[in-house]
């Protein structure tokens, strides 16, 4: 059956309307059903991220303060906009300033209140991942050609190796 | 895959055994943690994300619910078995590479312990995660809380004093937790109260998804209700949040139930009994039909119209009717028409086994 108000779309609702005592019937397509207000079905589920990205779309990521790119990652705010996503820890401090602002939007509040965390000391984690982590900021320090602090992780392989 | 070696099968959160298990299908709670001084997962090269793991597999070998655990490296796995994974609800559809065209990452896998899992490699390098049969938040919290220490006393997280624990998304950021009840609520959607209720949800803070998660669509009236933030409140506070509102729902679910069976009982039982039939008896079945049935013998069970069906024969059926599942069942690929007439098959003999009778 076609919806009754457009003549165009098949009608997917039945509206049933009393009005000065008189019941009446009225099909009609989703989309018309839609513009007098009628709900059609369950709302999709509402996605976190698409409120995010629209948040981060409508707010530049480069407030003063801020560094362009990530030293440790190499990801850049242009990186961070297109993919909602920060590639490692220290994007935090890079991109501090902004992502206060876009956590209070997210959440109502940037400060972190619930469980407190001390990691563990540095004589029980496994060397092997120690020498495998400084190697990984190692050749990333090399190729965003950050010299001083190759230098410095260079060293400190060395008291391992 | 021989999933019968996994601890319950992987399936004991459906064995209907917790608090209003009737209506509360399932709780989860999940914390996103992060390794410090690697990239996150997405940025993470190769390397990076196998020393990730083996860091993880290395901890969790002194870590007791883990121990006797297994471990699936999902990056090895073919397809069909990744599928059965995530229609498990084993893994995130992310972990299971089908989310988007990056495909399955190199590192990725769940450790699948007696009560508690763990995801590596996920959208972040550590998903834990506690899951349990009814509205059991509580239980499921003292779980994962137990091996986020446990694990977190071996393997250094991304942690900053203001922030909390660090995410690659800032939805996380913070206690890093999502807790979620799957939840039940045909009443409120018959009586067309749901809207008010989900709009409701909103605004205090919670939101809503479908059966498995973010994107994914609400089918046979099963919503997943869960925090929505996670900064700026304690774990307990988000968590005593949700369960007071759930509390609310939950009554509000059974309050609509009793005016459906005062104000429609004849149509309404009338209806169930046709969606019990149609189940008994079909020769082909769509996910959704299949779904949307269930939704109703559920109900009718909870009303006590239909007796002699148990509500983990009714779960059971959620999972085992879907793709992979029946792939598995029937041990070769099937097209997507015989995908329906094998669920529907299946869906017969399951019920055949219990037959449901008048209330």
């Amino acid at each position: 059956m076609l919806c009754e108000n457009c003549k165009e779309r098949d009608a997917v609702v039945n509206l049933t309307q009393v009005k000065s005592g008189a019941v009446t019937q009225l099909h009609l397509c989703e989309k018309c059903a839609a513009e007098q207000g009628v709900e059609t079905s369950v709302a999709s589920p509402h996605s976190q991220i698409g409120d995010f990205l629209q948040a981060v779309q409508q707010q530049s990521l480069t407030v003063p303060g801020d560094q362009s790119s990530c030293h440790f990652c190499g990801a850049t705010t242009r990186d961070f906009r297109s993919s909602g996503r920060l590639g490692c820890a220290r994007c935090y401090g890079a991109f501090e300033r902004s992502l206060r602002e876009l956590l209070r939007r997210l959440h109502g509040n940037s400060r972190h209140t619930g469980r407190r965390y001390e990691p563990p000391a540095p004589e029980l984690l496994e060397q092997a991942s120690l020498v495998g982590q400084l190697k990984d900021r190692l050749r990333r320090a090399v190729e965003a050609e950050q010299f001083e602090l190759a230098a410095e992780l260079r060293d400190r392989l060395r008291t391992y190796e | 895959m021989d999933l019968s070696l996994l601890p319950d099968g992987g399936v004991g959160w459906l064995d209907a055994s917790g608090d209003h298990a009737d209506i509360v299908l399932s709780t989860r709670i999940r914390l996103a943690r992060n390794v410090e001084g690697y990239a996150f997962t997405p940025r993470a090269r190769d390397g990076e994300r196998l020393r990730v793991l083996s860091q993880i597999r290395e901890a969790a070998q002194h870590l007791r619910p883990l121990q006797a655990g297994m471990l699936l490296r999902v990056d090895e796995l073919p397809t069909l078995d990744r599928q059965l994974l995530h229609e498990r609800h084993l893994v995130s559809k992310e972990l299971a590479g089908f989310d988007g065209p990056a495909g399955v990452r190199t590192g990725a896998a769940v450790l699948l312990g007696d009560d508690v899992s763990l995801m590596v490699n996920e959208e972040d390098h550590l998903r834990l995660q506690a899951l349990r049969s009814g509205f059991e938040l509580p239980a499921a919290w003292r779980a994962v809380e137990q091996l986020d220490q446990d694990l977190g006393g071996r393997v250094p997280y991304a942690f900053h004093g203001e922030f909390g624990f660090l995410t690659a998304c800032p939805t996380n950021t913070g206690t890093g937790m999502r807790a979620s009840v799957l939840i039940h609520l045909p009443g409120l959607v018959l009586t067309k109260e749901i809207q008010k209720v989900l709009a409701g949800l909103q605004q205090i803070g919670l939101t809503y998804r479908g059966l498995y998660g973010e994107g994914s669509e609400v089918v046979g009236n099963f919503f997943q209700i869960s925090n929505q933030t996670t900064l700026g409140r304690s774990e307990e506070e988000l968590i005593d949040h949700l369960a007071q509102v759930v509390r609310r729902v939950i009554e509000k679910e059974e309050e609509a139930r009793r005016v459906l069976l005062r104000d429609a009982g004849t149509t309404v039982e009338d209806k169930l009994w046709r969606a019990y039939g149609t189940l008994r008896y079909a020769r082909s079945l769509t996910f959704e039909e299949a779904m949307n049935y269930l939704s109703g013998v559920r109900l009718a069970v909870g009303l006590k119209l239909i007796s002699g069906l148990s509500v983990y024969t009714l779960n059971k059926l959620l999972i085992f009717c879907q793709p992979a599942h029946l792939a598995y069942l029937e041990g070769r690929a099937l097209t997507e028409s015989e995908v329906h007439v094998a669920r529907a098959r299946y869906v017969r003999q399951a019920l055949s086994s219990e037959a449901g009778t008048a209330g």
